[in-house]
């Protein structure tokens, strides 16, 4: 025991005669310790909140969703405008022929301006039934959502997300209000509470947003607005019709998801020309977010594992030129007994205090990494605003998550560095003669 | 009378370029314990393979050489350095202390090789370097002492593991006078405290401050006597 504690003061006052390069080299192992743990640490950050998303949409539920083709394979009607995606009829059939559907939840949404006094806001109009709240976890705030009742006699009821809530009533009850939607007005029945974006559907990258939503009735959507929708754009306007724009399902059971999926598509297939619908499986997501995840962690231990061996190829070269500079104290040592084993383990004690000294900053460094990460968000924010407005929610918002194992995995990868790369130098320690290291300058 | 060391027959070959150097031819040679013995002989006459050799840092090609009663001629790397550490004390000409300890820690060294790591070897190193004068230099890094401190620390460094024989090679080669005198009456106290010395020099004046002088010209041993008496006309040799 003494002996070993006297072998490691001996390392470490060694290493101490030349402070500056044994800073210099520990810092290779600290880099390398510390982005293990930072990389892993963000990966895994973002890849919880990409499932977290996920989970919004509901693991039983299957989701269809009109897609609008693109133009040149659109037939133009009389009216200029061209019917396409999700039909009444195909709400129907999904309905009334898979037996494994519990539920299923119309829904229409279209681009609009809604105004009270003099405030405006810009969102979504969302037609749905009651059960809408239900299924994507709207939570009520204050008053009521959609009732049976409201959908049946086509009320002129609505209830708004929290922010339209907000920018339009931000100093009375919105409650009893009316508000104003193209030639129409809607009295406000409740507000919904806040709502975590989800993760996006039908082919977009973009997450949902529910912030600036206003939820009507379906059957009042249908009878006052029309699946006939022209929308004003900048130098044009748009004319299309869609009768529905989703269609969630819910299934009776997790396990039935994936085949009701398979049915869903044959459904919809047999009476879709175009490809104006896509079928998304948020469970379907959520197995694909878990294989990202794997590839992300081996994708990130890739890069971190170059940095370790980097810094371990720093070490081998610091150690090299070590053994040769102390040649002659090599010899010394020789001629006063020390046996070859002794010299490698002389200087392997060395590289190996070095790795662990980098280790162990490192792995504090990598712990770090949450309030880094803010800080560098914060810096980031106020010196490229728009860069990192540009930037995906996902990685705007990202919180790194320590991954336990990533500490002992790191700080074991750089002794084993050490050892690796520190027993050349010492093999070549050892093998010198002492003869001639004892007459070398 | 106990040998502190013997050699018989001792022959040692290095290949050079192909060319095969014949550095000791056959040399037979007794050392009582107690002797002090000056090996002395031109560059090349093989006085440094003979050194080597008591060193332990060689092994002869042909031949014997006993260290008290120990064969050396036939041992591996580790066994040699297992008696470097514990039987064999040297004395560098230019000292070669590690320069990253201190003199107590200098003195240590061949403990520690040992595997010997205690108070009581501490305070044995302690009781060293101050019986060679080094008791307020104890914390004290090599290049913080004088040549002839360092030389003395050097000679503590060589007596830690109560070895067979003190082997100096040149040990004043690099002091002045002055302190070439200081270190070789140090050396005189160690032999009449009993210590063997084995010395190799090419300085006459320090050779003749040795009990016998043994000459080598071209690996093998031309005279063999002790110093005093007729012993300057054999100078002309060097």
């Amino acid at each position: 025991m003494a002996f070993w504690l006297r072998t490691w003061q001996l390392g470490v006052k060694s290493l101490l005669l030349h402070p500056l390069r044994s800073l210099l080299t520990v810092l290779g192992i600290f880099i390398g310790v510390a982005s293990v743990i930072w990389l892993l640490a963000i990966g895994e950050g973002i890849s919880q909140k990409a499932q977290e998303q996920i989970a919004e949409l509901g693991a039983d539920n299957i989701i269809v969703r009109t897609i609008k083709p693109p133009s040149e394979v659109m037939d133009t009607g009389s009216s200029g405008a061209t019917p396409y995606g999700i039909t009444r009829d195909d709400f129907d059939r999904l309905t009334q022929t898979i037996p494994t559907i519990e539920r299923a939840l119309p829904i229409r949404e279209i681009r609009r301006r809604f105004s009270y006094a003099n405030r405006v806001i810009d969102g979504r109009l969302v037609g749905c039934t009651p059960e809408y709240a239900e299924v994507t976890r709207l939570q009520m705030d204050r008053g009521r959502f959609i009732t049976d009742l409201d959908q049946e006699h086509k009320h002129n009821h609505c209830v708004l997300a929290a922010n339209v809530a907000e920018r339009l009533f931000p100093f009375e009850n919105p409650i009893g209000r009316s508000i104003h939607v193209d030639e129409h007005y809607y009295v406000v029945v409740g507000v919904a509470k806040e709502k975590a974006p989800s993760a996006g559907i039908g082919g977009s990258f973009a997450a949902q947003d529910f912030s600036n939503d206003v939820y009507i009735p379906i059957s009042t959507l249908w009878s006052r607005i029309g699946d006939f929708i022209v929308t004003r754009r900048s130098s044009s306007f748009e004319r299309e019709i869609v009768e529905l724009s989703q269609v969630t399902l819910r299934v009776d059971h997790v396990d039935h998801v994936m085949e009701t999926a398979d049915l869903v598509e044959l459904t919809m297939a047999e009476h879709h020309r175009l490809e104006d619908y896509g079928v998304t499986v948020p469970l379907e997501l959520l197995e694909q977010a878990k294989t990202t995840r794997m590839m992300f962690i081996i994708f990130m231990g890739m890069i971190a594992a170059i940095s370790l061996i980097v810094g371990g190829i720093g070490i081998m070269n610091i150690m090299l030129a070590t053994v040769t500079e102390r040649t002659r104290e090599i010899g010394i040592r020789r001629a006063l007994g020390a046996k070859r084993s002794d010299i490698i383990r002389q200087f392997l004690v060395e590289t190996i205090a070095l790795s662990i000294v980098g280790g162990v900053t490192g792995v504090l460094a990598g712990l770090t990494c949450r309030g880094v990460t803010g800080v560098i968000r914060q810096g980031l924010e106020k010196a490229f605003p728009e860069i990192m407005e540009a930037l995906p929610p996902v990685i705007q918002s990202v919180e790194p998550i320590v991954v336990p194992w990533s500490i002992p995995v790191a700080f074991g990868i750089s002794v084993v560095i050490g050892i690796i790369f520190g027993t050349y130098p010492a093999m070549r320690a050892a093998a010198m003669d002492p003869i001639e290291a004892l007459r070398h300058e | 009378m106990r040998l502190a060391a013997s050699t018989r027959n001792l022959t040692k070959e290095y290949v050079l370029d192909g060319e095969t150097v014949r550095a000791l031819r056959g040399v037979s040679l007794d050392v009582p314990e107690g002797d002090w013995v000056a090996i002395m002989g031109a560059s090349g006459s093989g006085k440094s393979t003979m050194l080597n050799l008591f060193a332990c840092l060689d092994r002869p090609t042909a031949g014997t050489i006993m260290l008290g009663d120990d064969d050396v001629s036939k041992l591996n790397d580790d066994q040699l350095s297992e008696i470097r550490a514990s039987r064999i004390g040297i004395v560098f000409q230019s000292y070669n202390l590690i320069p990253q300890l201190t003199v107590i820690e200098n003195i240590e060294v061949p403990l520690y090789y040992q595997g010997i790591y205690s108070s009581k070897a501490r305070k044995r190193c302690i009781d060293l370097a101050a019986m060679v004068g080094l008791a307020d230099r104890l914390k004290h890094r090599p290049t913080q002492l004088s040549g002839g401190q360092q030389q003395r620390v050097a000679i503590a460094r060589s007596l830690v593991n109560d070895p067979y024989f003190i082997l100096a090679d040149e040990p004043t080669g690099n002091l002045d006078s002055a302190t070439t005198e200081e270190i070789l009456q140090l050396l005189e106290k160690l032999n009449n405290d009993g210590k063997t010395i084995i010395m190799v020099t090419h300085e006459p004046d320090v050779g003749d401050r040795t009990k016998r002088i043994v000459r080598l010209r071209d690996g093998l041993v031309i005279s063999d006597r002790p110093t005093g008496g007729d012993c300057s006309t054999e100078h002309d040799d060097d």
